[in-house]
């Protein structure tokens, strides 16, 4: 069941605040992950790892480099999901 | 011509009996190997909760750790070392392909003729040495076991290695493993995934030394281990626990391997064990020292006050291989 970007950005904010501790608001599509959102390597493992059980996909380790914002991420998981 | 053989049958149950530990002489902050990974205590603490790790001094072998260790666990046994017939050292830095570090072990405290092997499985070394324990105990195999995990990295780090150097500490502990009259050792949950092997070890093979590449040293991938061991290791620490016939309530200490503390809050998590449960944390002061980080996470709470013999205790080791083994103890 693929979901919309809006829907996944939600999905994968909700996992970056309960990981990061971060506001919801600033989980938005054109933010770095590691200048913006502060998050280190094995934080964005973390994040990652739940975002495969909650959307149900896959994404190598080797793919995690390229996913610099979160709009990056958003756009892997919904092709992925397709 | 036909005839029966006959088989040995060992006692129905095994335990630990005793537990003896050896850490490396020094111990170094942070702050003293910093600079050539040009890096800061603060970012060590807090991607690996580490504030300082043990390292052994000018002149102490693995093989010394080792018997330090050994001669602690065959006291507190209370045993004699010619009584032990089987003695089993993991390790993956003892300094020579063969002989092994066991029979050396084992004529240095005076258990010859005992069976003597290495077990080379990394950091889950330690769990797969108890768990071979148990079985030649319980099979008549054997009588009384040392398992002993063993390490000196710091024989095998490079200093300016962003990936796994800083972590790295050396010692030894080891446990008397031997027949009991109630269940002390429960089914071993092990592995592998060899696919990974790549994600962690030696950074080139001892034939690229011989034909002329620099002596190798440890490295690791490290946000994909991480992965695996935060989340993959859970479902086989929930395995050993219902192999032991427990669920996470009955568990009194988690002890895993001390790779990270990161790593340890999110298996803590991800296996939903109860905030009541005493969590080994020695990596915030010893490092990771590999196969050797069980019994001296585990001699650390003892020493903390935060278990007592006959608690209840899950322990889990995973690393280079990709290898892992867990199983369910009742603390001597």
């Amino acid at each position: 069941m693929a979901l919309s970007e809006q829907e996944v950005l939600a999905g994968l904010a909700e996992i970056v605040v309960e990981e990061t501790g971060v506001d919801t608001a600033d989980v938005q599509l054109d933010k770095s992950f590691t200048d913006d959102l502060d998050i280190d390597s094995l934080s964005m493992m973390t994040i990652v790892t739940l975002a495969e059980e909650k959307f149900e996909v896959r994404i190598p380790d080797e793919e995690v480099k390229n996913l610099v914002t979160v709009g990056d991420a958003v756009s892997y998981i919904s092709s992925a999901q397709a | 011509m036909t005839g029966t053989i006959s088989i040995t049958k060992g006692p129905e149950f095994s335990r630990i009996m005793g537990l003896g530990v050896a850490r490396g002489e020094n111990v170094v902050p942070n702050a003293d190997i910093i600079g050539p990974i040009d890096s800061s205590d603060e970012w060590i603490r807090k991607m690996t909760g580490i504030v300082t790790r043990v390292r052994a001094a000018e002149g102490t072998e693995m093989i010394d750790l080792a018997e330090r260790a050994s001669r602690e666990a065959i006291a507190n046994a209370g045993i004699e070392p010619s009584q032990i017939d089987t003695v089993i050292v993991s390790t993956i830095t003892f300094p020579h392909i063969t002989p092994g570090a066991a029979p050396v072990l084992a004529d240095r405290l005076g258990a010859t003729p005992a069976a003597a092997f290495d077990i080379s499985a990394a950091c889950a070394g330690y769990c797969y040495g108890v768990g071979q324990a148990d079985a030649l105990v319980r099979a008549g195999q054997s009588t009384y076991v040392l398992v002993v995990g063993a390490e000196k990295m710091s024989d095998y780090i490079d200093p300016t290695d962003r990936s796994i150097s800083f972590l790295l500490g050396d010692g030894a502990g080891a446990v008397v493993i031997g027949p009991s009259e109630t269940a002390g050792i429960g089914p071993t949950i092990w592995g592998s995934d060899g696919a990974g092997a790549g994600l962690v070890g030696q950074t080139h093979s001892w034939t690229e030394v011989r034909n002329g590449a620099s002596f190798p040293t440890l490295r690791q991938e490290g946000p994909s281990v991480f992965k695996w061991a935060a989340f993959d290791m859970a479902p086989i620490a929930l395995k050993a626990i219902a192999a032991a016939g427990l669920t996470p309530s009955d568990i009194d200490a988690f002890i895993p391997h001390q790779a990270n503390m990161r790593i340890i809050d999110q298996m803590v998590k991800q296996i939903g064990l109860p905030s009541s449960v005493a969590i080994g944390r020695d990596i915030v002061d010893s490092g990771n020292t590999s196969a050797a980080s069980i019994p001296l996470a585990a001699e650390r709470l003892y020493r903390d006050g935060a278990v007592k013999s006959g608690d209840i205790a899950l322990q889990i080791g995973f690393g280079a291989g990709l290898v892992y083994a867990a199983q369910v103890i009742v603390l001597p």
